[in-house]
């Protein structure tokens, strides 16, 4: 039960982050909504005064925009794909009895722990280069001509790439929630002559709903922002501009403040959207 | 759950699972493995597996080039202590949360979910003339505030889902015993969340060590962690995959090793609230 | 002298020589090539001789200048030193962020940097970063594939020559391509180099009003020319080649020919890294026929100190310590002449030792036959060979190699690259307020 006491006190606990995050969110959005309608350059001598909607109905008409919406999202969806799919038979592989499980759990999960900055280069160099990289020795040992992944592939290598790093994330809470599934349902299920796949579909997948959800919400809050993966790799080339790129472009490349900040202020939006979409989606498995 | 196993399928699996295993890990292999080359060796073509002259050279001259263990130390301070005060601020959080729920709950934690969706470079100029104001460019105290604050949703998020599977009944027990708040936390919650708290520090030490916009953006010379150090690696000129190398492993040992070590809490632990 | 006069004198005296004993700590922002690092490694002779100390941050080149450009537009103070390039130098300079280096000390001999270099890092005749080396392009090809293709390379080629050069060196099963060049997008990269390859046709960024020129026929004759000799003789996947990817190729012994900066020079003739370091031989950029100009770049990295800095006076030091007619003897002793940081100064091509070097004469040749005034053929309204110096071009010309490198990889055709190019220049150019 919880008394006027306790709320109060609940109260006061949940103030310090409520608080910071409000500041974090705050301060940054207002001077950002502010910079929107400025035009800010930089380089030019800094703030030149009111813009009213320039920024915001330049950086929309740009031709560059709708692109690279379509590219984050691509992307997002790209890499959500990939890794939930794989996640899943990865989990229940990862389930089966075997020996040295634990080591294998080690091998799976370590890409998790690689700055981005650094499988991006490692991806680039060691295995995407078109001369020196470890594909184009596979592909000369079998008769085929190298392939210029970053270029003739951009957006499938950079989706290879994240779904690289994001695979062990969402292979670990799937198996978390796999191990939880009591064993005597499939057991029963098993008994009573379902095939292999349709225990997958009537027990082991509704079982996963709530997990899945968590991977997807959680990968896309990350995904949607993602960057030193494009920024290493082909610099926004070749169709890879997310909308992230983009904004970097305007602010630190082109030194256009209050553009970068109208499309800052777009890309919030993008991202509620993304969000509400996933909630009508998948809401209802996040009862919390 | 005993389920009978034949061995054969126990050795398909384990075959099968290695094999997958040792495909993921690969990339992070062949890393290390080119680290030990020469450069001439690192482009060799065919490509050398395991049959090469292994040196230490690309250690040493990163070494001597970048003063490593300075940029290790600031990442340790950095991811260290941001995932600390950011625990420190979202148990009490997380544990109101968690044990009195008001009917906004979930639109607060939704919030402070959402607010890690604005995009890091539209703020990077509001935060750099911030950060001059305060005096906190180049300082380690201004990054372990700012990565608290990128991952201080996904803290409050995880403790508060794990808080949420602690039963009631064993609060009121207490309450009964007439335990003040203060030892209702200390002596019988907290216990029972070490695990929770275990693999959401964890997680977080990943995140904050692998973040690389503001560490890159908000350091010089004296607080720039292991991102600022692959930085100068990534892409200098002439021959340098070795080099790169050897600096990629520098860079994601330690966390490396440290994630090996706790995998065990962090499998545990890094649920979400996604077991029922 | 009134008592008050005096100890205002006395006071005087000892700031000054307290700021001169003072030893500093100076951060110095650096970019990862091989002439900055080699740099690094002798800071000690520089702490020795003026008790200050370095903090090095040294980036890659793209994160460098997204580094200091925030640090310095919003005057964060964060470095004593910047490493800079002719493209931010004038325009910060014109902005007051830079310290004027109009007081650097006689032994310095300012007189002695050459004079291109000079006036691509001052504004209104003010030197305001001084250049550690300084670069033009020029071709390196392989003696040995040349004569083997029955050619003899002319001093000065045209494209025509290069092209039928390269063709005839070519050979896809032996991994031999006739000519690396850059593809790869940033207006630092391939950018740098289709823009002198545009000069070499007669084309130009912009007409004296500031009206983009990729409509014109110069640019697509720039273009296609390009296309047509990398999808003939150019490595695969040239689209997403730069510099380094060009250096190793060529180390390796994959180019026939590679036109680029004329630092590479020391690169490719440094048996240590180079497998062909013996068969190496230069020429000067070529030119289109019937077009004067030559596809000749002019870029120096240089030394700034941003205005505001506690530390001037030590940085200054700094400044003339690396950029010294002493630091030059200092690495050539330590790693030999033909390692020391190019293209700065006059005394250095004078020198009977330097002269030695292969590369020497090509590379002040090429410097010399660069004109930031004069670009192309027709006048245009800027500075700058490889780059136009206004503030916007850096964003603008990402976008437009961009395009060009989507061209690269064959996902558009010259004519929709140009077009687009065109569309987005114009946009650009307008919110800026041409």
């Amino acid at each position: 039960m919880a008394t006027q006491h306790s709320r109060s006190a609940a109260r006061l606990m949940m103030a310090p982050a409520v608080f910071l995050l409000l500041v974090w969110m705050l301060v940054p959005l207002s001077m950002t909504l502010w910079f929107s309608f400025r035009k800010y350059l930089p380089l030019r001598g800094g703030d030149l005064g009111w813009a009213g909607f320039d920024n915001y109905v330049r950086f929309v008409t740009s031709s560059a925009f709708w692109p690279s919406v379509m590219t984050t999202l691509i992307i997002v969806g790209g890499v959500l794909i990939i890794t939930v799919v794989f996640g899943v038979l990865l989990a229940m592989l990862l389930d089966q009895p075997m020996w040295g499980q634990g080591v294998v759990r080690i091998l799976v999960i370590a890409p998790f722990f690689v700055m981005p900055t650094v499988s991006a280069l490692v991806w680039k160099n060691m295995f995407m280069d078109p001369t020196n990289g470890l594909f184009a020795h596979l592909w000369k040992f079998f008769g085929a001509e190298p392939v210029s992944w970053l270029s003739q592939a951009s957006l499938e290598s950079i989706i290879m790439i994240v779904s690289w790093q994001w695979l062990p994330f969402a292979t670990l809470i799937l198996l978390t929630a796999i191990q939880s599934l009591d064993s005597s349902q499939l057991e029963a299920a098993e008994i009573d002559g379902a095939k292999p796949v349709s225990r997958f579909y009537h027990i082991i997948l509704p079982h996963l709903g709530r997990a899945i959800t968590i991977v997807v919400l959680i990968q896309t809050i990350f995904l949607l922002s993602i960057f030193a993966e494009i920024f290493v790799t082909t610099g926004g080339a070749f169709g890879t501009k997310t909308l992230t790129y983009l904004i970097f472009q305007r602010v630190l490349e082109s030194q256009n403040i209050g553009l970068g900040s109208a499309g800052g202020v777009y890309a919030i939006i993008l991202a509620n959207i993304v969000a509400l979409f996933l909630m009508r989606i998948v809401g209802k498995n996040l009862d919390t | 759950m005993a389920r009978a196993v034949t061995t054969q399928r126990k050795a398909i699996n384990t075959a099968f699972a290695w094999g997958v295993g040792l495909l993921i890990f690969f990339p992070i292999l062949w890393t290390i493995l080119t680290s030990f080359k020469t450069e001439a060796q690192a482009i060799s073509d065919p490509p050398v597996f395991l049959f090469f002259d292994w040196t230490l050279e690309n250690y040493a001259v990163v070494q001597e080039r970048s003063d490593y263990m300075r940029f290790l130390w600031n990442s340790i301070i950095i991811a260290g202590g941001s995932t600390i005060l950011g625990v420190i601020i979202a148990v009490p959080a997380a544990w109101s949360m968690a044990f009195v729920p008001s009917p906004r709950t979930k639109d607060i934690l939704l919030w402070m979910l959402s607010t890690k969706m604005l995009p890091a470079v539209g703020v990077l100029y509001p935060i750099y003339l911030l950060f001059i104001k305060l005096g906190w460019l180049d300082t380690q105290i201004g990054l372990v505030i700012v990565l608290m604050l990128i991952n201080l949703p996904i803290i409050v998020w995880m403790l508060y889902t794990y808080f949420k599977e602690i039963p009631g009944e064993i609060l009121e027990a207490a309450r009964m015993d007439g335990a003040t708040l203060k030892s209702e936390i200390l002596y019988v919650l907290t216990p029972m969340a070490v695990p929770g708290i275990a693999s959401t520090l964890l997680l977080n030490v990943i995140l904050a060590w692998n973040e690389a916009f503001w560490t890159l953006n908000l350091t010089a010379a004296k607080a720039a962690p292991l991102t600022a150090f692959i930085a100068s690696y990534s892409s200098p000129e002439g021959l340098f995959y070795a080099k790169l190398s050897a600096a990629s492993v520098m860079a994601i040992a330690p966390i490396l090793i440290m994630g090996w070590f706790s995998q065990k809490q962090l499998v545990r632990g890094l649920t979400f609230g996604a077991v029922k | 002298m009134t008592l008050k006069g005096a100890f205002f004198a006395a006071s005087a005296l000892v700031s000054v020589s307290a700021t001169a004993l003072t030893a500093e700590v100076l951060t110095i922002a650096t970019v990862n090539n091989g002439d900055m690092i080699r740099m690094q490694g002798l800071t000690a002779d520089f702490t020795e001789k003026t008790g200050h100390e370095v903090n090095w941050v040294t980036l890659e080149e793209n994160v460098l200048r997204q580094r200091v450009t925030t640090d310095v537009t919003t005057k964060g103070g964060s470095f004593d030193i910047m490493t800079i390039g002719m493209y931010e130098t004038p325009i910060w300079g014109a902005n007051g962020w830079l310290v004027p280096l109009d007081d650097l000390s006689e032994g310095y001999d300012v007189d002695d940097i050459l004079p291109a270099m000079r006036n691509g890092l001052s504004h209104d005749g003010t030197l305001y970063a001084a250049p550690f080396y300084g670069e033009s392009s020029m071709i390196m090809y392989r003696t040995d594939l040349m004569e083997a293709a029955g050619l003899e390379m002319p001093d000065a080629p045209t494209w025509e020559f290069i092209r039928e050069a390269a063709v005839a060196m070519t050979d896809r099963d032996a991994e031999i391509n006739g000519i690396c060049l850059r593809g790869k997008a940033g207006w630092g990269e391939g950018g740098a180099l289709i823009t002198v390859i545009a000069n070499s046709f007669g084309a130009r960024w912009f007409d004296e009003n500031w009206t983009p020129q990729f409509d014109q026929p110069e640019w697509a004759d720039a273009l296609n020319f390009y296309v047509g000799l990398m999808n003939d003789a150019g490595p695969p996947g040239y689209a997403t080649n730069g510099f380094n990817e060009n250096l190793s190729l060529f180390q390796q012994g994959k180019c026939g020919m590679w036109i680029d900066a004329t630092v590479a020079a020391s690169f490719v003739t440094n048996p240590d890294d180079s497998t062909v370091a013996d068969k190496v031989g230069f020429a000067l950029a070529p030119n289109h026929e019937g077009v004067e100009k030559r596809a000749n770049w002019l870029w120096a990295w240089a030394l700034g100190i941003p205005a505001g800095t506690q530390k001037e006076a030590a940085a200054k030091e700094f400044i003339e310590w690396a950029t010294s007619k002493d630091y030059i003897e200092l690495v050539a002793a330590n790693e030999g002449w033909a390692n020391v940081p190019p293209g700065a100064r006059t005394s250095l091509y004078e020198n009977p030792e330097y002269q030695k070097v292969p590369f020497a004469q090509k590379t002040l040749d090429s410097i010399l036959a660069a004109d930031p005034n004069n670009p192309t053929v027709d006048p245009v309204p800027y500075v700058g060979v490889q780059f136009v110096a206004i503030p916007e071009y850096a964003g603008i010309a990402t976008d437009v190699s961009q395009e060009f490198s989507a061209v690269y990889a064959g996902q558009q055709t010259v004519a929709e690259a140009l077009e687009k190019a065109q569309a987005l220049t114009i946009d650009a150019m307008e919110a800026a307020g041409y």
